[in-house]
């Protein structure tokens, strides 16, 4: 393993102090792993809380800020964060207006934050969760843990914050929130493994001349393993299964391609380029597009799709300031 | 011996199972990593360490050390397993008396309830490919076994094990795995095999 590391153990703690010193802008409750906004939040406005396992930065806590997240529990690598990390992010992030929980759809995500809740609620917080379930990768059933959350988290935190900056009430961010996360799916495809720190080495094997399809955040093996294919062929791999998934004609559309981790952005470049034509013949009109490491999978390399079918008030709300260490514009 | 267990003993097989999964850590790792997300082994020791931490003096009764062994884990492993074996221990507590020693109808109670609750939380059937799937032929073969607490506990561990070993070919429908679809299969469930260490360091310290 090669990683600017000390000890493996030490890796979310030191990168915390990093972050603080990076981002004075930012508070950061060591004890807790909780990354906040240096100013309180404005009384009357609802809190937005994410958080989850460390390793896919910017996501989280790169989005918390002005316009966006109002505090972001950090778990360990891939580990989501415990209740207590949740309360605390929950009760410091509460003006009184209420939170929002950010929720991926992974099952320690889910139970940890449903404990947090049941925590925040007996404490007199008012507390609604989202839980972003967006990968076509995995086919959903009433008898699995579903589908799992990637890219429309970050697409729903930037619509969702601006409404909230606006100063909606808990109720109506709840339902822009579910009507965000109903509205996006994502696919990626990765070209390698990646190594947790304290592992030490990669997750799993991938021969030079393979790659994996459908795979998630956490460096976990995908659907299926095939031969290494061209950059156009990717294309297709992944807006095939969102566009099919769909079944309706898209439309108005928010577009995110992530790296996630390793893969340089002439390739993400380039990837987009082949995959903007495919997008418009199957009927998706972006209107926005973002390409870039928002949410990685620490050193994999590869890239995951997300197609967010966008309304004029998602539009107006995804143009809105924002001020985080992931995401500035506006302002 | 039918025999009886004090609060001293049952320290013992927590201390027991820390030390099971620090010598596993990596086989628990790596079973993760052909399945999940290659963190079990370093979670649930990290989780252990910390409840070990916590009972340099032994607790009052059998509840309060379970209470505290669930509440260490819940607030420190984080993921899946921190909820899920935190509620075995915090639901186990409530279905024991608060002194005196445990039996084996106790103790067997109390594990019946930690698994209740686990399932409840988790919402895991059997033959999902979790660690449902090693305790609750656990829990049948304990009561099966009648009152002599180191027979039960034995019989426990041999069908955790046997429990662990089936979930090798099941396709996962629950947790990190089931987004493998059927990848998942020719794999050991990692949480069966650290539940197992759990049942086995039971017999373990109730055959000593």
């Amino acid at each position: 393993m090669k990683k600017f590391v000390n000890d493996p153990a030490d890796v979310l703690a030191e990168a915390l102090i990093g972050i603080q010193a990076i981002h004075p802008e930012l508070r950061i409750d060591t004890e807790n792993r909780v990354i906040l906004r240096a100013e309180p939040t404005r009384p009357g406005k609802v809190a937005l809380v994410s958080g989850g396992g460390s390793g896919h930065e910017p996501m989280h806590g790169g989005f918390v800020g002005r316009g966006m997240l109002d505090a972001a529990a950090a778990g360990e690598v891939f580990t989501s964060p415990t209740p207590d990390q949740v309360l605390a992010a929950t009760q410091a992030a509460d003006s009184g207006a209420g939170v929002l929980h950010i929720v991926k759809n992974y099952t320690g995500d889910v139970l940890n934050f449903e404990m947090a809740a049941e925590l925040a609620e007996a404490e007199g917080v008012r507390v609604a969760s989202v839980v972003v379930a967006d990968d076509v990768a995995v086919q959903d059933s009433t008898y699995t843990a579903g589908r799992r959350g990637v890219g429309t988290t970050v697409v729903l935190e930037k619509i969702v914050g601006a409404l909230a900056e606006e100063g909606a009430d808990l109720d109506a961010v709840a339902v822009l929130a579910r009507r965000v996360a109903d509205s996006g799916r994502s696919m990626g495809v990765a070209l390698t493994s990646c190594t947790v720190p304290a592992a030490g080495r990669p997750t799993f094997e991938l021969p030079e001349d393979e790659m994996e399809v459908g795979v998630g955040i956490h460096g976990e093996p995908g659907r299926s393993r095939v031969p290494l294919a061209s950059a156009r062929e990717v294309a297709r791999m992944l807006v095939d299964p969102i566009v099919h998934d769909f079944g309706d004609p898209v439309g108005p559309a928010i577009v995110l391609l992530s790296g996630l981790g390793a893969t340089p952005l002439i390739e993400q470049y380039l990837l987009y380029g082949e995959i903007a034509p495919l997008l418009a013949d199957a009927g998706v009109d972006v209107q926005r597009v973002l390409v870039g490491d928002y949410i990685t999978s620490l050193d994999m390399a590869g890239a995951s799709l997300t197609v967010v079918k966008a309304d004029d008030e998602m539009l107006r709300l995804w143009d809105a300031p924002v001020v985080t260490p992931g995401l500035r514009w506006g302002a | 011996m039918t025999g009886a267990v004090s609060t001293a003993d049952l320290v013992t097989w927590i201390r027991a199972f820390r030390d099971a999964v620090q010598q596993h850590k990596e086989e628990l790792t790596a079973l993760d990593s052909a399945i999940g997300d290659a963190d079990h082994g370093s979670n649930l020791a990290r989780g252990m360490d910390a409840v070990v931490a916590k009972l340099d003096t032994v607790p009052a009764s059998p509840a309060e050390l379970f209470k505290t062994v669930g509440m260490t884990l819940v607030s420190s492993v984080g993921g899946a397993s921190g909820p899920l074996y935190g509620t075995l221990f915090l639901r186990m507590g409530p279905a024991l008396a608060t002194e005196g020693t445990v039996d084996a109808a106790a103790l067997g109670a109390a594990l019946r309830a930690g698994v209740e609750g686990v399932v409840a939380r988790g919402k895991a059937e059997p033959g999902d490919k979790t660690m449902i799937d090693a305790l609750l032929p656990a829990l049948n073969a304990w009561d099966a076994a009648g009152d002599d607490l180191a027979a039960a506990a034995r019989a426990a561990a041999d069908a955790a094990a046997a429990g662990r070993d089936a979930t090798e070919p099941l396709v996962a429908r629950k947790g990190r795995a089931s987004y493998l679809g059927d990848r998942s299969a020719g794999h050991v469930d990692p949480g069966a095999a650290s539940s197992t260490l759990l049942i086995e360091a039971l017999a373990a310290t109730v055959a000593a």
